[in-house]
């Protein structure tokens, strides 16, 4: 019964942040604000843990290839599948919902705790438009991120591969274009943007509709998380199905 | 002049306010006082509109809040200013910027004018050289003069304290008491505080509504306080061990 209640406040909360607009220079201000605190000050982690994991799935997959049938561009060509249909997408979707998601849920939180909430709908102000809206167009910009990632994972497997001597240049490059499909990245993007809608919506409910003090502040954060990497894992399964099968 | 008119509440399954009638007066510190639980907070959650009565009617002059369409709920909002516990300032904003908040929202005025309305207000609560300080950085009798400060920059029309006084010293209690009667008085607003602190009730309250387990058993002056036989009063007065002594004085004087 509660995870119903639960399903009805998240989808009631949705009808709420499309309603009711904020002035139009205020949410303009914090989209660029939360575009800044979501997106940019992400990119740092994102681009080291892209670059090292692609390096891992180079050498990881150099060291299973113990057929000398099978061609050295192999490891181009796995790293170029992982890095694209599961590891940028998925992956980082999943470390973002520890780091943003965190930081969404604790921030709406504490307003709660501390009656800055209370205080904008005192003020006549729809607090959902103006806090979780906002964060809901700053993740639009979540696909950009994920290509950053996909770039760097593959960059950082050509540079695991070729100077730890696993493989060459020429045979990676080769293997990285060796049935490329298109609608890969299609399919990789499309879900992308299913993932930043959850990263977006699921940790400001969990901050909005807490209750208690600093320490249900850290709770909610936690089940944020959880919530907020099941449906990720869920829905991976649920477009993988629909777009690859 | 707000006007409430048998309000009836519940949370959950429990009735918080039994039927409130009461009437909170313009130009003066109306008080809603009582002990812990007796319904002070979710009356002023009612006149807030933060939660919807079932039953009664709340009146802000003679147009009642349950039938007014959205857009006049929002209009109304805008001609309330609320001054909150905590303060509830809002963290990632500097003063300057919490202050201007309810103009850039509702006020088509330049940055300049904002400004000078901003810095007159400041004035008016009597600080300076705060505006780029962020509220983790001024005290807690600070935060609650720049929430007054926000609270009327607007000019609102109702003016609502919860606990104004709640984890200040006893001078600075009075400062902020004595603040928020001058700003009634001087903007000729309709102010409603919530407070349990007797400090508060001798120094400002000159409209008081006493409620105990969610009905209004009493309502008169500071200046009727003493004078009263109600039971519930003398109850919640001498509750406090400084009114029984300032009691056993006034007796043994006789």
């Amino acid at each position: 019964m509660k995870y119903l209640n639960d399903i009805g406040s998240y989808f009631l909360m949705l009808k709420r942040v499309f309603s009711s607009f904020t002035k139009g220079s205020v949410l303009r201000e914090l989209i660029f604000k939360e575009i800044n605190d979501l997106i940019i000050s992400s990119l740092g982690i994102v681009a080291f843990i892209s670059f090292f994991v692609g390096g891992v799935i180079s050498i990881q997959t150099a060291l299973n290839l113990d057929n000398p049938l099978v061609p050295k561009s192999l490891i181009g060509f796995a790293t170029r599948q992982s890095v694209i249909l599961e590891f940028a997408p998925t992956f980082i979707s999943i470390i973002m919902a520890g780091k943003v998601g965190s930081f969404i849920t604790s921030s709406i939180g504490s307003m709660r705790v501390t009656e800055q909430i209370d205080a904008l709908e005192v003020m006549g102000i729809n607090s959902l438009n103006y806090l979780v809206f906002p964060k809901i167009i700053a993740l639009l910009f979540f696909p950009f991120v994920i290509a950053i990632s996909m770039f760097l994972g593959i960059f950082g497997g050509w540079f695991a591969g070729v100077y730890g001597g696993f493989t060459t240049s020429t045979d990676f490059i080769s293997g990285l274009q060796e049935n490329f499909n298109t609608f890969h990245l299609t399919y990789a993007f499309i879900k992308t943007l299913v993932f930043a809608f959850i990263l977006a919506t699921i940790p400001s409910w969990q901050g909005y509709f807490m209750k208690g003090g600093a320490l249900e502040v850290g709770k909610a954060s936690t089940n944020s998380f959880v919530w907020t990497s099941v449906l990720i894992i869920l829905s991976n399964y649920i477009i993988t199905q629909l777009l690859l099968s | 002049m707000i006007k409430v008119e048998n309000v009836h509440k519940k949370l959950g399954k429990e009735e918080i306010l039994k039927g409130i009638t009461t009437v909170f007066e313009k130009g003066k510190t109306n008080l809603i006082i009582g002990q812990s639980g007796s319904g002070k907070t979710v009356l002023l959650k009612c006149l807030l509109g933060l939660f919807k009565p079932e039953e009664g009617f709340i009146y802000f002059e003679d147009k009642a809040i349950q039938e007014m369409n959205e857009k006049e709920q929002r209009v109304l909002r805008e001609e309330i200013g609320m001054l909150f516990q905590g303060g509830a300032l809002f963290d990632s904003m500097t003063i300057e910027e919490n202050i201007m908040f309810p103009l850039r929202m509702f006020s088509h005025q330049s940055k300049e004018e904002m400004l000078d309305r901003v810095n007159e207000v400041l004035a008016r609560v009597n600080l300076e050289n705060v505006n780029a300080k962020y509220p983790s950085e001024i005290s807690g009798g600070m935060k609650k003069r720049v929430s007054i400060a926000r609270a009327i920059v607007n000019k609102p029309k109702y003016l609502f304290c919860d606990e104004p006084n709640s984890g200040l010293d006893p001078k600075t209690a009075t400062v902020i008491d004595n603040l928020i009667q001058e700003i009634t008085h001087e903007y000729n607003i309709t102010t409603v505080v919530v407070s349990h602190d007797m400090n508060s009730v001798m120094e400002i309250g000159e409209n008081i509504s006493l409620l105990k387990k969610g009905t209004l058993v009493w309502q008169g002056s500071n200046k009727d306080i003493f004078n009263t036989d109600n039971a519930d009063v003398t109850d919640f007065v001498y509750s406090s061990d400084l009114f029984k002594n300032i009691r056993l004085y006034q007796n043994s004087r006789r």
